[in-house]
Order: structure tokens, then C-alpha cells, then sequence
């Protein structure tokens, strides 16, 4: 049963991953900053980094940059962004997900933080709960396809660290979000 | 009647008045309360001030007169200078106090003792009946000043409406000022606030220990939520459920020996109980929903939680041991926060309506009637008051969060603000014993 789902699932991510890329970073995506914090102090360790990045991008224009932050790897996507009140993950975030279940494969020491958001409205408790679905959901995912349990944490900061303010939709879209942050940038 | 009410609302904008203006002035972040609904049958009571309080300030008379006026349920008389000034030992003219139309009448005085502390003693007279219905003497230091006038007043609530008052409680509350978080606790009044707890991440979810000693909280500070316990007489804290996932919702049992939480250490938000100290931990439910929001019944035989077991969020009650649920809300599609009322007979919650405004709703667990108690849009985090008679909640009022109380008839109304801070996650603390 589960070897069907897996087999299921893989089947629907090699579907998606034969869409173009930028089709899967809507507006709003690709402003995503956690990643900044985290670049500031990868760039001094940024050899390391480096040499773990040749296996995963097979030669790739890597050069001095991160797998995990150069713009033009899938992998410095960070964010999955949901509807209100909602859990369930956008096929358009299917091959980011699958990206870093890859990655994560491929460097069992890597370590990453799946934060799960929401938008403010409502209970802040409740949405402390929905962003912790959230986050779970990512978790799974990763973990089908191939990631270790030790090396996935999933966390709610609930309504309580807002990217955009205001109340407008607009807003409210940025902040149903979950972000992966890899160890070290957290 | 007609004259009583423009009265009331003069003074209810006067209140309003001095506030704005003094708004900009004030420094710290003390709570300011305006009374935006009265009951219908306010109790007028004549306080006279007490000779000798001047050695007091800010005096206990107006402070008693404060307390009782914010109730809703009373209403101060203007009491002109009188010659000889009575005090707790006068004759009284209940003819003349009738003439006044005060139903209640409150006399006492100050004095100095040779230690250096005072003595404040009253009486308080039904008038109507014609009758002194008790009265107390109190030692204090000058800085016992409002927790006196506060006992007086509760003595005064008591003997006039038959339930205990709430005027010497304590609430506590969260400020965000800028990017800084401050748990702080005050009087029920809004007065005396301290700081309990300042951070640069969120803290939300402060729940009293049932002796009022002790707060449960969450906070952010290790960048996803952690569950303390913060001892308030000596500032010490520490951590009772941080285990991988979120760790949030603490509700104290009624006899203080367990909290239950919402943790995602198994998968999930789930429901546990846990022991203060962090240990004992148990899960209570097993379901692949969200289970969050725990809230003991008086009683400590239930749990009442919120949970979307059932396709969106809804509240529901098991025995406090685990064991089968029972949902308890129907209408609408968002029902969550559920805080049982100290009698156990009815609930407050928070109602999303149709238009999609958040409002605090209050559940006859008896008759299964649902009464909304706000006109507001935001609610959140209802709290009632040991007595029942209020809930405080948190709301937005202009862009700006604020804690307001609603009797639960729906009638008495408050705002607390502050100045230059969000305030919410209210949380009303027990009886002082």
C-alpha cells in the first residue's frame, strides 16, 4: 500500500517536474528572504559549502555559491504558501519539496527547520496548530521521499512572526507560508 | 432616568477626554480603562470620603468608587462637603441619605498609628432598610493604599450583590511594543503593572496557576513555541514540555497538580497532560485532527479543547483522563478558545460569524442557548473573571490590539488600552487568598 502511494506520488512529481521551472514561483515567492540571514553567514563558510554543492548539482555553474542560496537553483526556494485556512500542499510546490528530500538524501548530515506560518486571523493558538499542520505536511513529504526522520524538525510560529503586515489579502497570502531553513540559519 | 443616563455618558466622555490628553503624557504603559456600558439597574451608593484619607493619596474613597463604578453595577453619588464630616462612628440620618437617593451608604475615616502605619476602618449602611450591614478596620503601609481600597470595595460588592468581588485580582497580559514582548501582570483595575517577562520573540497563552502564583506561558524565544511555568514572587522559571515539534495551550487543573498542552512531539497537535515540574507526560488524544486550546472544567472532570476533527474548527469536551469526545458548538464554521465559566455552566468562545467577524459567544451549557456578547470584529482569547460576572478578551480597535471585558448579560462594557503597545493574550488571574 504504501510502496503504491510512494510510487503514486513519485509519478505525480516527475509530472511536475517536466513543467518549467519558474512556473512554480508565483509572485511573492521569489522576494522570499530567510534565505538572507542564513547567506550572510554561509558566505563565510562558503567553501564547505561549495564542495558538497559539486555533488549535488552533477557541475553545475556552482562556482563560489551555495546550492542551497544561488537564485537560480531550485533549492534557494524556501517557501510553500497555502489558502486560508488550508493544509494541503500546491502541486506547484511539488518539485521544491522534492528538490530538498534530494538533497537531504544525498547529505545525511544536513539538518533542516520547517516552519510552519499563518495569517492572523483567528484563534493564536489555533493558528499555532494550523501551522504546525502545515509544517507536518512538508515534514511528510520530505520524509517519502527519502529525507531521515533526524534530520527534518517541523515548528509552528503560528500567527506570531507575520513577513507582511497589514491586513490585506495580500498581506495575509504571504503570511500562510512555510519556510525550510537548513541548519545554520536558524 | 433620562437624566441619569446623559450623566453617564458626560462622564463616560470626560473619562474619554482626560485620557487623550493625558495619553501622550503618560511614560509607562499602565493600563487606562473606559466604560463603555452600564447595567440597568445600577445600585447608588453614597461614599463619603473619609476624613483623614488626604494622608493617603491618591485617597481610598475614590478608589473604592473607582472599583464599584467600573462594575457596571453601581453608582456613585456626589456627596457635597458635610459639617461635621461623619465618619464610621456617627449616628446615621437615613432619612436624610434617603433624601439623597442612595440605596447604600459607606462611612469611615483615616488615622495615623503611633508606628508610622494607618488605620483605615468603615461601615457600610443599607439605607433603604435602614440597617448597618458590617463593616472592617484595616492596618496599612502607605503603599497598601489600593490593595485596602480594592478589600474595601469587594467587601462593599459582596454584601450588596451576594457575589464575591474581583476588585483585589490581578490580570495578566502581553504588551508588543515595537519588536519587544512584555508579560506583564497589574491590577484588575489596570494599576501597578510589572513586568514579569520581557523578550524579543512572541509570548502568548498566559494561563494563572489556581493559587495565583505561578503563570504557564509559550514562548518563542528558542524560535518555536516552549511552554514555561514563571514563579511571580521570585521571578524564576522553567521549562515544562520543549520537546521536538511545538509546545503551546497550557491549562492548569483546577487543583493546580497538572497542565494540559498541546504538543506535536508524536505527529500532529495533540492533547497531553504533563505535571508542572515537566514530567508525567500523557497523551490524551488519538486522532489525525488538530487538537488544541485544552481548558479544565471547575470541576477538573472534563476537558473542554477545540478541534477540527470534524472538518473545521469546533470545540468539543472529554473526560479529563481521555476517552471518547463529545462536540459541544454547532453553529458556524470557526468555534475555538473555549473558557468553561467558574460555575461550570456556561462557555465563552470565540465565533467566527458568516461576515467573517471573530466574536466572543457565550454557550448555557445547560439550555444549549448561544448568546454573541461583542459587536466587535477581532475577539480573541476570552478570560473570565473568578466571579463570573466579566470576561476580559482581546481585540483591534483601530489598528491597535486591546483588551476589553463584557459582562456575561452582554450590558457592562470596558476598554483597556495602552499606550504605544499592542495589548492581548489577557489571561484573569484567581481570587486572592
Amino acid at each position: 500500500m504504501r510502496a503504491i502511494m510512494i510510487a503514486a506520488l513519485l509519478a505525480v512529481l516527475a509530472a511536475c517536474a517536466s513543467a518549467p521551472t519558474q512556473e512554480q514561483a508565483p509572485a511573492g515567492v521569489e522576494d522570499r528572504s530567510p534565505g538572507q540571514p542564513g547567506a550572510q553567514t554561509q558566505g563565510i563558510g562558503g567553501s564547505q559549502v561549495t564542495g558538497v554543492d559539486l555533488t549535488g548539482q552533477k557541475g553545475g555553474a556552482a562556482a563560489s555559491r551555495s546550492a542551497l542560496t544561488d537564485p537560480s537553483n531550485i533549492l534557494s526556494k524556501r517557501s510553500i504558501y497555502y489558502d486560508f485556512d488550508q493544509y494541503d500542499i500546491k502541486d506547484e510546490y511539488r518539485p521544491l519539496i522534492e528538490a530538498h528530500a534530494a538533497y537531504l538524501r544525498d547529505h545525511p548530515d544536513a539538518k533542516v527547520l520547517i516552519q510552519g506560518n499563518t495569517d492572523e486571523r483567528g484563534s493564536r493558538e489555533y493558528n499555532v496548530a494550523l501551522g504546525q499542520r502545515r509544517a507536518d505536511g512538508v515534514k511528510k513529504l520530505l520524509l517519502l521521499l527519502g529525507a531521515k526522520e533526524d534530520q527534518v524538525e517541523a515548528v509552528s510560529l503560528g500567527e506570531e512572526k507575520p513577513k507582511a503586515q497589514g491586513t490585506t489579502e495580500e498581506a495575509y497570502a504571504q503570511n500562510r507560508r512555510c519556510d525550510i531553513l537548513y541548519k545554520g540559519e536558524y | 432616568m433620562q437624566s441619569l443616563s446623559v450623566r453617564w455618558i458626560s462622564r463616560a466622555a470626560a473619562v474619554l477626554v482626560a485620557f487623550l490628553l493625558l495619553a501622550p503624557l503618560l511614560a509607562r504603559a499602565q493600563l487606562s480603562i473606559e466604560i463603555t456600558g452600564a447595567g440597568a439597574n445600577r445600585i447608588p451608593i453614597a461614599i463619603v470620603p473619609f476624613p483623614g484619607e488626604a494622608a493617603l493619596p491618591p485617597g481610598i474613597t475614590s478608589i473604592v468608587r473607582a472599583d464599584l463604578e467600573r462594575s457596571g453595577l453601581f453608582r456613585g453619588l456626589e456627596v457635597p462637603p458635610l459639617i461635621p464630616q461623619p465618619t464610621e462612628a456617627s449616628n446615621v440620618d437615613y432619612a436624610e441619605w434617603r433624601s439623597r437617593l442612595a440605596d447604600a451608604l459607606v462611612l469611615g475615616s483615616v488615622a495615623t498609628r503611633p508606628d508610622g502605619r494607618y488605620e483605615v476602618r468603615f461601615r457600610l449602611f443599607d439605607v433603604v432598610k435602614q440597617t448597618p450591614l458590617g463593616g472592617v478596620a484595616y492596618t496599612l503601609a502607605k503603599d497598601q493604599v489600593r490593595a485596602t481600597a480594592h478589600r474595601i470595595a469587594d467587601y462593599i460588592y459582596e454584601k450588596l450583590t451576594g457575589e464575591k468581588g474581583v476588585f483585589s485580582t490581578r490580570i495578566a497580559y502581553v504588551v508588543k511594543r515595537g519588536n519587544r514582548y512584555e508579560l506583564q501582570i497589574a491590577d484588575a483595575d489596570g494599576a501597578d503593572e510589572e513586568t514579569a517577562l520581557a523578550s524579543l520573540e512572541p509570548i502568548i497563552s498566559p494561563a494563572w496557576s489556581p493559587d495565583g502564583k505561578r503563570l504557564a506561558y509559550v514562548s518563542f524565544e528558542n524560535k518555536k513555541p516552549v511552554v514555561y511555568v514563571h514563579s511571580l514572587l521570585d521571578g524564576k522559571r522553567h521549562v515544562v514540555a520543549n520537546f521536538k515539534g511545538s509546545n503551546s495551550a497550557p491549562a492548569w487543573s483546577p487543583d493546580g497538580t497538572k497542565l494540559a498542552v498541546s504538543l506535536s512531539r508524536d505527529g500532529g497537535s495533540q492533547i497531553y497532560l504533563i505535571n508542572p515540574d515537566g514530567s508525567g507526560v500523557r497523551r490524551l488524544t488519538y486522532t489525525s485532527a488538530i487538537d488544541t486550546e485544552p481548558f479544565f472544567s471547575p470541576d477538573g472532570k472534563y476537558i473542554y479543547f477545540t478541534s477540527d476533527r470534524g472538518g473545521s474548527p469546533q470545540i468539543y469536551r472529554m473526560p479529563a483522563s481521555g476517552g471518547d469526545a463529545q462536540r459541544i458548538t454547532f453553529d458556524g464554521s470557526y468555534n475555538v478558545s473555549p473558557r468553561v465559566s467558574p460555575d461550570g455552566k456556561s462557555l465563552a468562545y470565540i465565533s467566527r460569524n458568516s461576515e467573517g467577524k471573530f466574536q466572543v459567544a457565550l454557550l448555557d451549557l445547560t439550555t444549549g442557548q448561544v448568546q454573541i456578547l461583542t459587536d466587535s470584529d477581532r475577539d480573541e482569547s476570552p478570560s473570565f473573571a473568578p466571579n463570573g460576572r466579566m470576561i476580559l478578551y482581546a481585540t483591534v480597535i483601530n489598528g491597535r490590539g486591546v483588551l476589553s471585558a463584557v459582562s456575561s448579560d452582554g450590558r457592562v462594557r470596558q476598554r483597556l488600552t495602552v499606550n504605544a503597545g499592542d495589548v492581548r493574550e489577557p489571561a484573569w488571574g484567581p481570587f486572592i487568598q
